[in-house]
């Protein structure tokens, strides 16, 4: 297997990242590859910026993707997609939900919700690959899916079949949650593409 | 359990070493949560036939661990590596009194202190106390070191230190299950005091031991597997132990290493052995430059501190930058954005607390936990934080160096593990020196910033068992202090009366704060019942924004606006509630003077 790639996970504590990042993982797994995944717990989880680090390759040394490495970055908030852009290169595509959480000075009023902001990433030459992954869980069904829809989004840029992810969604998803949750997979692979 | 593939698993650092524990037979293990340590008993407890608990400190934890290990139980004790230092004092002492069955001490370090107040590098500890220090790099190399401490705690009669790094402990990898090992040690009540009671006579005998065995170690440190060298490009060649080593095969990946799975004692044969075969040695480590010291201190020539970082955590990028300056690769320069620091959960029973305290005019003497955040703007009501239990003793501190009516002047607030971590010795010494400062206990009922632990307030065990709840107000009381308040922080303008009695008295007085934190699983099961606002009523006060609550926010007008929505011309805006973030707290509610903010009938 000679494809190797560094997917950042990025977000606001609360919002799914981790089983996200989970899913992947057993995918890319599933398919034959070696992979590492770094998270970090504690106090880093307290509604503040969250990020979990997938590296998936033949062998994979360090646990950490280096800055500037980062080939995939899937973003669920605007700004948290924007905030990591020392970690990637041009060339990279970013998959981001299109959703705005409120940092504590924005809702407390003392500043701005930067406008525009993902053209921070367009303009250095990085693919943005908008989802509505929230519209998207809630037209499946389930607004709790959001974070499974942006794993379909990123399926379609990764080296795994479909039928992988639906296997590996299969056995990580409790039952009565699982058609919901294939439902939102595909929703998210067709935004993706 | 979890599979990756038919014969793998993917785990954590922290599953892998409570998989490893279970392989190795442990009987016993204890410790105290805290962050990157906590997830090994969380997973340990799940296995059969072995006992596992949550001890009120680290001290305690590791000295149930040596009971077990003296009763001939292979034990285990985990801790955060500030947790280390409180059970630093048996540790050193059980490096005297040698082992019964197997007794590993793991220490999970936090470089770059992600959830920590300080990044100390607790291989020292295993210089300190003469103890052998294991460091695995990954998960499976985790599992397989704990084992293998286990034999060699028992061949050598030695509590070893298995030590972690939050890029270990909280890293995903693929491990492979393996054999159970049988016991070796007998367990039973084993009379001998000449190696198990440290009194003078007897500890100058033992202390002569710990020199023959270190002696020993270090020749186990020649052939162990964990420490070997990887031939290669013999132009740079490279000494690494930990994660650091993964950094430097990734930087260097032609180069030879000399990888230490041992890092304490060092093989000094093989590490000459390896300066030899190569023509510059680098020492690459994160934190202290531990190897470095004592490579030099050998005759060893080599490069450490003088190129790699001694602060915080390394990667890929800063090894190799750091080595080979020209390799740099250039990355984007980042972006100024509003920050998003952690902050209380809403509905947090804390926050109402320190917005009462914004508003006194004291010095906050606050401690560890999620309430560390009253910091953060926009409450700003901690002023100092050292370590577990400081609070109070500090406060103390204060107010007798402050003098005459400091009493009103200073506080302190801790939470209710905390407490009874190491809150409740300060107590007594604020009582019997006779201060009269205020300690408000912040009791949720649970151990909440490492994720819902339960503690000996908590009336449950780590096992779910139900358990004997302390009484916080019997426990004050009996203490000495003579006035112990109950308040509900959800009702702000009612505990702002109690707080203010509270800090007026002249004798030492007790606040507790009861109000269950919203993460417990009985807590996110309430029927979901919220607040909202009446945005006809809201005036633009700010009261319940200056809370801090992640459910609240701040819409300002546009000029014209208000009039235009029929508001006051002068009023600046409005604030409104998020319905599904809103966790039922009513304290928005207890601020809002003009009816603007209403409960929802369920």
């Amino acid at each position: 297997m000679e494809a190797n790639g560094n997917i950042l996970f990025s977000g606001v504590g609360g919002q799914g990242i981790l089983l996200a990042s989970e899913i992947t993982a057993y995918s890319l797994l599933a398919a034959g590859f070696d992979a590492k995944k770094s998270e970090v717990h504690g106090m880093a989880q307290r509604g503040g910026s969250v990020t979990a680090q997938l590296r998936y390759g033949k062998k994979v040394w360090s646990p950490l993707i280096e800055p500037g490495c980062a080939d995939i970055q899937v973003a669920f908030e605007m700004m948290e997609a924007v905030r990591y852009l020392p970690m990637l290169h041009a060339g990279s595509t970013v998959i981001v939900n299109t959703q705005r959480i409120l940092p504590p000075a924005v809702a407390t009023g003392q500043t701005a919700y930067p406008e525009n902001v993902l053209d921070h990433l367009s303009s250095r030459n990085i693919r943005v690959v908008p989802v509505d992954a929230f519209d998207l869980a809630r037209a499946v069904g389930e607004v709790r899916t959001a974070n499974v829809v942006m794993v379909g989004a990123l399926s379609a840029f990764l080296p795994v079949d479909t039928a992988v992810f639906a296997e590996v969604i299969g056995t990580r998803v409790p039952e009565r949650f699982r058609d919901v949750n294939l439902k939102a997979f595909e929703a998210g692979r067709q935004a993706g593409w | 359990m979890t599979n990756a593939k038919d014969d793998t698993l993917w785990m954590s650092g922290n599953e892998a070493i409570a998989l490893g524990a279970w392989e190795a037979g442990v009987k016993v293990a204890s410790g105290y949560p805290g962050t990157p340590s906590t997830e090994i008993l969380e997973n340990l407890c799940r296995y059969d036939g072995v006992y596992s608990e949550w001890a009120p400190n680290e001290k305690v934890g590791l000295e149930v661990a040596i009971g077990a290990s003296f009763a001939g139980a292979r034990a285990l004790a985990t801790m955060k590596h500030v947790g280390v230092n409180v059970a630093a004092d048996p540790l050193f002492t059980a490096s005297y009194t040698g082992v019964g069955g197997g007794l590993v001490l793991v220490t999970a370090d936090d470089p770059e202190m992600h959830s920590s107040q300080n990044e100390q590098d607790n291989r020292n500890y295993a210089f300190a106390a003469k103890l052998p220090m294991l460091e695995p790099s990954d998960p499976m190399e985790a599992k397989e070191m704990l084992k293998a401490a286990y034999e060699l705690s028992e061949e050598y009669d030695t509590p070893a230190m298995l030590r972690i790094t939050t890029r270990v402990a909280h890293v995903k990898g693929v491990v492979s299950p393996g054999e159970k090992l049988p016991p070796k040690v007998e367990i039973g009540i084993a009379k001998v005091p000449a190696k198990l009671v440290m009194l003078p006579s007897l500890a100058k005998k033992r202390r002569e031991v710990l020199e023959e065995r270190m002696g020993r170690l270090r020749g186990l440190a020649e052939v162990s597997p964990f420490n070997r060298i990887e031939d290669g490009d013999r132009k740079r060649g490279f000494i690494a132990s930990g994660v650091s080593y993964l950094y430097v095969r990734e930087a260097f990946p032609e180069a030879a290493v000399l990888k230490l799975g041992i890092c304490w004692p060092l093989p000094e044969k093989k590490i000459r052995e390896f300066a030899a075969m190569v023509d510059e040695l680098y020492v690459v480590e994160e934190l202290d430059p531990f190897l470095e010291t004592h490579i030099k201190a050998m005759g060893i020539g080599c490069h450490g501190k003088d190129l790699i970082p001694a602060i915080g955590e390394l990667n890929t990028a800063i090894v190799r930058n750091a080595i080979d300056p020209a390799g740099r690769r250039e990355s984007f320069a980042p972006v100024d954005l509003p920050p998003r620091p952690p902050n209380m959960c809403a509905g947090c029973p804390h926050r109402g607390i320190f917005f009462n305290l914004s508003r006194m005019k004291v010095f906050v003497s606050g401690d560890i936990g999620c309430y560390t955040l009253g910091f953060l703007p926009p409450l700003s009501s901690m002023d100092a934080c050292v370590c577990m239990g400081a609070s109070v003793p500090i406060a103390h501190g204060m107010a007798k160096a402050l003098g005459e009516g400091a009493h009103s002047k200073v506080v302190s607030i801790i939470g209710d593990s905390t407490f009874v971590h190491s809150g409740i010795t300060g107590l007594i010494n604020t009582v019997y020196n006779n201060s009269a400062s205020t300690l408000i206990i912040l009791d949720n009922r649970i151990t909440a910033m490492t994720g819902q632990q339960p503690n000996p307030a908590s009336g449950q065990t780590i096992m779910g068992e139900p358990a004997h709840a302390l009484d916080l107000e019997g426990l004050c009381r009996a203490v000495g202090v003579r006035h112990v308040y109950t308040v509900n922080p959800h009702d702000v303008p009612e505990t702002r009366k109690v707080l203010k009695e509270a800090v007026e008295l002249s004798e030492p007085s007790v606040v507790i704060s009861r109000a269950p934190c919203v993460l417990l699983p009985e807590m996110k099961a309430r029927k979901p019942v919220s607040y909202f606002t009446n945005q006809e009523n809201c005036v633009g006060c700010m009261a319940c924004i200056r809370l801090g609550c992640p459910a609240i926010s701040w819409t300002a007008f546009e000029e014209g606006e208000a009039e235009l929505r029929g508001y006051k011309k002068s009023q600046k805006g409005v604030s409104k509630i998020d319905e599904i973030v809103c966790n039922d707290c009513g304290q928005c509610a207890s601020l809002c003077k003009f009816n603007a903010i209403t409960r929802k009938e369920a």
